[in-house]
């Protein structure tokens, strides 16, 4: 185990090419971690005492159940939600102080994208930071933006009206945003639910390509079947945590069984791709 | 002294045969309006009734308008009335048609339908004003409502019309209940959502109309939407929610009536409403279950709850217990001692909150049902879920307690 | 018409009308993409009890005084919303209701109870304002503008609610990005750092400012249209935030001017010898200018899905 760990840093900094990462992260520091969180909507929780670590440079996912609070959980660990107890802590800095290296890709739902915008204005929103209130938009900016967009295959698009957008094609769009926030780690929520296959590739493309660049991607997933080709980390969670750690090793049949119970019958879980 | 003396024989009904009438017309149509709003709350379109009544006006304008050129005197309030309910007509038409047919939400559409319409009526007003100058005519008391000086027949249509809305209510309660509380459910049964949602939306009308001259039309919709939220307080079930509902508003409507007849100065439509926002109050602070000092010391025992429940299963595992709040809970509990070292009582918790743990672990492989994996949310006690003999099955295959802190 | 009489008539009150309207018209554009219309509803009906328990502490007709209570009787009522939503776990049209008609219903008790009747504060003038009489006395024509002394005797409604015009205008472009992003996406605009509970309150508290001086020409009711209608009509015409704002400052002015004309001179048109309510021929216009949008308008239907509920 602890050959592997130090094998893995070695590719890592190689690929880093001189860039390397900071002592602390290079010594595991986890991208983000999160010290037993309890989230309730009223008297029953969502959420009870979570503790997780998601390594830095780790594809993870967290997996459950419909209402097993997988979104809840990275909405709290956002402070979009309120958190009845629980520390979050992100590169070893607390939340609040490491907040510019997060970007949040939200459900696509959660928007109303009748919203009279237009695509680039969306991407643009990502430079928040940078803009402020007044800053204008410059050329590179807008540069920046349309690049973001090219990376998800939407650059014809940027001058489209969001509301005339496909659900995979909206779902681009956040993805662009959130890379324009140039951020170290990415949580998206339900990144894939509903959108087509095209997408789909396009998505995984852009994520993987955001490991090779030293980030991290943290996704709630719901598609078991695509679990061991798109990730290398993944937290089980029904309510509680049921397991965590390398997808290799934790994406088993038994946490499977114990993560969703009766919901998925055994002869599911027998056609799924399991860890070898 | 007087002034309790006139209010307990207004009370008594004994204020006058008008005003005997104008306060039972107004505890009828409390009664109508609190149970025919709790539908509408309930459809989540309460301010639909505020469009609603502000539309009344250009109709009363244009009654009282049409009226006078008829040669009447235009102040007969079965006329206005009848005026009014075509404009609010109209009006509640145009929400629904802005609403479909435009991008618009619907909320936009009530404001601009409500404001549009009140705007119209004002002009209308003015035009009135010029039309029959010198002589009053009086309109502007369908604005805030005014029971004073009312005439005889008038307060007979009042009461007449707070009957019929009641009426109304009662035969139409069963279909509105169900679609109230399932649309889909009551369209599967056959019922004609659409047609019940119509109707829902006439009897708001018919009390909003009837209403107009004792509460006006800017306070109506307090009569619609308060007693509705103010039952909502005291139970969940649907058919309660009606019934309680139409008690509040027929108090709210009797007592207020009352009140404004022993204090002619004072108009009737704000004491009515202060009156249904007192009973609001006073649920919103005290209501059992829902109330906000109830809910305050729910949260804040489940709070505790979860802090108490996480810092034993910490303590268990040897962790260190690293929130404040949670550390000031098992302080306070005994469970640990000053410099965070657990006490024998706190050893002794945590190794049944441990062997609960455990317990559910188990169970979570015996039972693949989901409905005990819902369950498995920290604070559930597994003696809530599993049989006594079930437990002592797990039990068995975990063996007795472990002492806590690794110290087994 | 365009002569000393008009400067001397007409020419304030028509300002007044269209600042009001413009000052309305600008928060109104968000608070009809969060599907806040109504919050105006509420906000109008309020500013009544706000001035008269303004002028029961300081037993005088101070504009600031008024301002100041109105405006506190926003926040009032905007904390009693939600508190009623959050504590009682009531849906917010609802929660509206049971405010702002209780809030109203209080004020109307206590203007009714109190002296009041001597200073010029009533019930019919609070809800349907009082455009015509806010007149130029002192000006003798077109060259009075430049006189420093009938400057000074400008009705002191027209600088207040050409402050407030402005105010909303600064706010607007100041804050126009996180606006902007906490009314698309509260829950991302959170995460990079937009305080999206305070742009929230802060919006509902300008328009609650708006209202308040937009009052005194228009009355509380027909504030609603202006918050509303000439936004809601902007909607229709474009799909750009920017744009749809610069159309609802050209209906809003379009609905001021017109209706204040119409209900000048129209009846006279008619034979009538009576001008009829300026307020409600604003209102009346603004209302036509959005059934025209609604039937003609170039982008009058959605194109995205609802949001969902949850």
């Amino acid at each position: 185990m602890k050959d592997q760990q130090v094998i893995e840093q070695t590719v890592v900094e190689l690929a880093a090419g001189g860039e390397r990462p900071s002592a602390a992260e290079a010594g595991g520091v986890a991208a983000l971690q999160l010290a037993e969180m309890t989230v309730s909507y009223g008297e029953k929780p969502a959420i009870f005492s979570v503790d997780a670590r998601i390594p830095a440079r780790s594809m993870a996912a967290i997996i459950g159940p419909n209402g097993a609070g997988k979104s809840t959980l990275l909405k709290a660990a956002l402070g979009i939600v309120p958190r009845l107890s629980g520390k979050v802590t992100v590169f070893g800095e607390p939340f609040q102080q490491a907040r510019h290296r997060i970007a949040y890709v939200p459900q696509r739902a959660s928007v109303d994208w009748d919203f009279p915008t237009r695509v680039i204005d969306v991407v643009l929103m990502g430079l928040y930071r940078e803009l402020g209130l007044l800053r204008l938009v410059r050329r590179r900016h807008r540069e920046m933006a349309l690049a973001c967009l090219d990376r998800v295959g939407m650059a014809d698009f940027a001058e489209r009206q969001i509301g005339q957008l496909s659900g995979g094609q909206q779902q681009r769009v956040f993805l662009a945003r959130a890379l324009a926030q140039g951020a170290d780690l990415y949580l998206l929520d339900e990144p894939f639910a509903g959108v087509d296959a095209a997408t789909e590739k396009a998505i995984i493309a852009v994520l993987k390509s955001l490991k090779e660049a030293q980030k991290t991607v943290l996704c709630v997933h719901h598609d078991l079947a695509t679990v061991i080709d798109y990730f290398d980390h993944v937290l089980l969670v029904n309510v509680r945590k049921i397991a965590e750690g390398p997808a290799a090793t934790t994406f088993t049949a038994d946490n499977l069984q114990a993560t969703y119970g009766g919901r998925l019958a055994s002869a599911h879980i027998d056609q799924l791709k399991l860890p070898a | 002294m007087t002034m309790l003396d006139t209010l307990l024989t207004a009370l008594m009904l004994q204020a006058g045969y008008n005003a005997a009438l104008v306060a039972l017309g107004a505890g009828l149509l409390g009664i109508a309006a609190g149970a025919g709003g709790t539908f509408l709350f309930l459809r989540k379109r309460a301010l639909v009734s505020d469009a609603v009544a502000h539309a009344t006006l250009p109709g009363v304008g244009i009654a009282f308008i049409v009226m006078v050129l008829l040669g009447g005197d235009g102040r007969s309030l079965p006329g206005l009335l009848l005026g009014s309910a075509i404009s609010a007509a109209i009006g509640l038409l145009l929400v629904e048609w802005i609403a479909r047919r435009t991008r618009l939400a619907e909320d936009a559409a009530i404001g601009a339908v409500l404001s549009v319409f009140f705007g119209i009526g004002i002009v209308l007003l003015t035009v009135i004003q010029t039309m029959s100058r010198g002589k009053q005519a009086g309109l502007e008391s369908f604005l805030l409502g005014s029971t004073a000086g009312m005439l005889y027949q008038d307060a007979v249509v009042i009461a007449i019309g707070g009957g019929l809305a009641l009426l109304a209510v009662l035969l139409l309660r069963r279909p509105m209940t169900l679609v109230a509380f399932d649309p889909e459910y009551a369209a599967a049964r056959g019922l004609e959502v659409r047609l019940v949602d119509l109707a829902m939306m006439g009897l708001v009308l018919g009390v909003t109309v009837i209403g107009l001259k004792i509460v006006g039309l800017i306070l109506i919709v307090a009569m619609l939407i308060i007693p509705a939220v103010t039952a909502r307080f005291w139970t969940d079930r649907t058919e309660h929610v009606v019934l309680v509902a139409g008690a509040l508003g027929g108090v709210s409507g009797y007592l207020g009536a009352a009140l404004s007849a022993s204090a002619p100065g004072i108009p009737t439509g704000p004491i009515i409403v202060l009156v249904a926002f007192g009973l609001f109050f006073l649920s919103l602070l005290l209501a059992p279950k829902r109330g906000v000092l109830a809910a305050l010391l729910r949260h804040r025992r489940f709070q505790l709850r979860v802090h108490r429940r996480q810092g034993l299963l910490a303590l268990a595992h040897g962790e260190p217990v690293l929130d404040p709040l949670t550390i000031r809970v098992l302080r306070r509990d005994g469970m640990i001692r000053g410099d965070m070292v657990p006490t024998d009582a706190g050893r002794a918790r945590a190794a049944k909150a441990l062997r609960d743990e455990r317990r559910w672990e188990i169970a979570r492989q015996i039972h693949q049902d989901e409905a005990i994996h819902g369950r498995y949310d920290g604070l559930t006690p597994i003696e809530n879920v599993l049989t006594r003999d079930e437990i002592a099955d797990i039990d068995r295959r975990i063996g007795g307690p472990v002492v806590a802190g690794g110290a087994a | 018409m365009m002569g000393s009489a008009f400067v001397q008539l007409s020419l304030t009150p028509i300002l007044i009308g269209v600042l009001s309207a413009i000052a309305c018209a600008l928060p109104g554009n968000f608070l009809i993409l969060r599907r806040q219309a109504l919050i105006g509803d509420a906000i109008s009906h309020v500013v009544l009890p706000g001035i008269v328990v303004a002028f029961l502490i300081t037993g005088a007709t101070a504009s600031m005084a008024m301002l100041l209570g109105a405006a506190g009787a926003a926040v009032v009522a905007v904390l009693l919303i939600e508190a009623i939503k959050r504590l009682g776990r009531i849906e917010p049209g609802a929660a509206m209701g049971v405010t702002f008609t209780s809030m109203f219903a209080g004020g109307v008790l206590l203007l009714e109870q109190s002296d009041t009747s001597t200073v010029h504060l009533d019930v019919e003038h609070a809800l349907m304002g009082n455009l015509e009489s806010l007149i130029w006395f002192r000006a003798r024509g077109w060259e009075s503008l430049f006189d420093p002394v009938a400057l000074a005797h400008l009705p002191p409604e027209l600088p207040r609610i050409a402050v407030v015009a402005l105010l909303m205008v600064l706010l607007m472009v100041v804050f126009w990005r996180p606006l902007k992003l906490s009314t698309f996406d509260e829950g991302f605009a959170g995460t990079v750092g937009v305080p999206t509970g305070l742009m929230g309150f802060a919006l509902v508290v300008a328009a609650a400012v708006a209202a308040v001086a937009a009052f005194d020409a228009v009355g509380s009711i027909i504030v609603i249209a202006m918050f509303i209608c000439p936004p809601a009509a902007a909607r229709l015409m474009t799909n750009r935030l920017e744009i749809q704002i610069l159309w609802s400052v050209v209906f809003a002015t379009l609905s001021a001017v017109l209706g204040y004309v119409l209900a000048g001179y129209g009846p006279l048109w008619f034979g009538a010898d009576h001008a009829v309510s300026a307020a409600g021929m604003i209102a009346a216009v603004s209302g036509a200018i959005l059934a025209l949008a609604s039937v003609a308008a170039p982008h009058r239907t959605r194109l995205g899905a609802p949001k969902d509920a949850g």
